[in-house]
């Protein structure tokens, strides 16, 4: 595309639509940050086009006063946790996928790009009733569980489109010198799929942070609840108070701003993970 | 080595599905006993209009959210894949929505439509366009529109990340060769950007039908299926069925329609794309 370089008309409007996708696209960002340095007053008062005159922190505190660090420190729990496990299931399922050619291996892995189909709205009413039988309504467990499984699917799928490309000789190697089957998968198999692994698990983070029906229907109590149901209950509580519900927003999207700034790269190829070939 | 994999995705996805079809068979609230009715909620929902409505209504929210998602991201893509420095920023700040959750989206947004104060309309007068109120989610001719629109802004930045690395897989020398035979920029884009971009096109495609199908958090929070039944689509039916009427059987019912259509969708792409063939995609495709 780099041959291109005719300043034509039709160049100048394709920058201008890249322009005016830059102000559509993150306006309502800013938007977002600017309101949750505005006082409730200067909300009402001010114009809300333009950044406040006189920013403050003071919703930011108001937020915090609210519980919003358990919030924080439960969504850090049930993503952590479940990223872990995730990584680990879907690395040693895709090891056997790709190691093994035996029909029942075969019939599993097809089970689960079935699964890929399955939506979870489609299974939270089963789901509820489980986890409600096995005492684990209103826990983080509860909802760590199903969203380990709903995620292996596609992680596994994309961890076997990685691994097989690892060739058999290392393998092979590995076998001669005794090693067994957990041996390989995490000194050879793990270090070798870094990558992917990566991308999975960014991809799976965003995710669960980002979760909202497991925790609406396997949740009510506040010690568990985790950020997306916290804006809501908070903007249930405060309707009118614009600024303080954009700092809850602002306050939520903490870590994955932080990690965009840093791995942004990550995080994009993780996005992507897998569809993007 | 698979087994804990195999256990948890069967625990918790494949034998809850399967549950759902047994649960769409009873009369039930969650507590309690159940009783087996067999096709009864099946009859009186297929009955009611209730169903289909939602049902009409998510294939609409699906329509619409491709046909503003798709062209646009693409467009996005293409523009983004340009090697210049700006764009690559550009780029950079484009992704900025996909780091919010949906519900934050969905609240920052009924704040920017809202009425009193809100973002669009306080644009609009100053514009002078209409009368510069609009009440952009009450009003329930254009609601579920707007919906879409939301979803799009969310979702058009991941669209054209897709986008971005199809153009940048296309040989550099299919354009020179464009060049020297005199093609312009457009004529380059629909004879060459446009056909190499048919197996992203069919993955963007893919991900936006399914991903719109069970579309659920938004909604919920921006106007949880109002004004009225407006925005009622398969997805928030169910909920309300399940958890706030404590009808299992109907949410049941509606769970199943959603698993059934999910499956014909993914049917469909494995057919078009070969998604689980164990060969590489790599080469060939």
């Amino acid at each position: 595309m780099k041959a291109v370089r005719r300043v034509s008309i039709g160049n100048l409007l394709f920058e201008l639509f890249g322009v005016i996708w830059l102000v559509v696209g993150c306006y309502p960002v800013f938007y977002i940050l600017t309101t949750s340095l505005r006082s409730q007053n200067g909300y009402l008062l001010g114009n809300p086009w333009v950044p406040p005159l006189h920013p403050t922190l003071q919703n930011y505190d108001q937020v915090i006063q609210s519980g919003f660090t358990r919030a924080f420190i439960n969504s850090a729990i049930v993503s952590v946790s479940t990223v872990v496990l995730i990584v680990i299931f879907s690395l040693l399922l895709s090891y056997v996928v790709v190691r093994t050619r035996n029909p029942v291996v075969r019939t599993v892995f097809n089970w689960f790009v079935v699964g890929l189909a399955i939506p979870v709205q489609a299974a939270i009413i089963p789901v509820y009733i489980l986890i409600t039988k096995l005492g684990l309504y209103d826990t983080l467990l509860g909802m760590i569980l199903p969203m380990v499984a709903f995620a292996l699917p596609l992680s596994t799928l994309i961890l076997v489109n990685f691994v097989r490309d690892i060739p058999n000789e290392l393998y092979e190697a590995m076998g001669i010198e005794g090693a067994n089957d957990f041996q390989i998968v995490f000194r050879l198999v793990a270090p070798l799929a870094r990558p992917a692994l990566i991308s999975v698990a960014v991809y799976q983070f965003v995710q669960s942070w980002n979760n909202f029906l497991f925790p609406l229907v396997l949740t009510q109590s506040a010690s568990v609840r985790v950020l997306p149901l916290a804006i809501v209950q908070f903007q249930g509580e405060h309707t009118m108070d614009v600024p303080v519900t954009m700092a809850a927003v602002v306050f939520s999207a903490i870590p994955l701003f932080l990690a965009y700034i840093f791995g942004g790269r990550y995080l994009r190829q993780g996005m992507l993970a897998g569809f993007g070939k | 080595m698979m087994l804990p994999a195999v256990i948890f995705f069967a625990a918790f996805a494949l034998i809850p599905m399967c549950v759902a079809v047994y649960y769409s068979g009873l009369n039930w609230s969650g507590v309690g006993s159940a009783t087996w009715v067999g096709l009864e909620n099946w009859k009186s929902m297929l009955a009611s209009g209730e169903l289909w409505h939602s049902f009409w209504l998510t294939i609409a929210l699906m329509f619409w959210c491709w046909v503003l998602q798709n062209p646009l991201g693409l467009v996005i893509g293409v523009f983004t894949a340009g090697a210049q420095r700006h764009r690559a920023v550009f780029g950079a700040l484009y992704f900025i929505p996909l780091l919010f959750s949906s519900v934050a989206i969905g609240v920052t947004w009924s704040y920017i439509l809202s009425p009193t104060f809100g973002l669009m309309d306080n644009l609009l007068k100053a514009l002078g366009i209409g009368n510069g109120f609009e009440n952009w989610l009450g009003n329930p001719h254009i609601a579920l529109f707007v919906i879409a629109c939301i979803i799009s802004w969310q979702y058009i930045p991941f669209n054209a990340l897709l986008y971005q690395s199809g153009v940048r897989q296309i040989p550099r020398s299919l354009y020179e060769a464009a060049m020297i035979d005199g093609a312009g920029p457009i004529r380059m884009f629909f004879s060459i950007t446009l056909p190499q971009l048919k197996y992203t096109i069919t993955t963007t495609t893919v991900l936006i039908l399914t991903g719109t199908l069970t579309y659920f958090d938004l909604i919920y929070v921006v106007t949880n299926g109002g004004p009225g039944d407006a925005t009622q689509v398969l997805a928030i039916d169910m909920y309300k069925q399940a958890f706030t009427n404590l009808n299992i059987g109907a949410g049941s019912v509606i769970a199943v329609v959603l698993a059934v259509f999910g499956l014909l969708l993914s049917i469909i792409t494995l057919k078009f794309t070969g998604f689980n063939k164990m060969e590489s995609q790599m080469e060939g495709a």
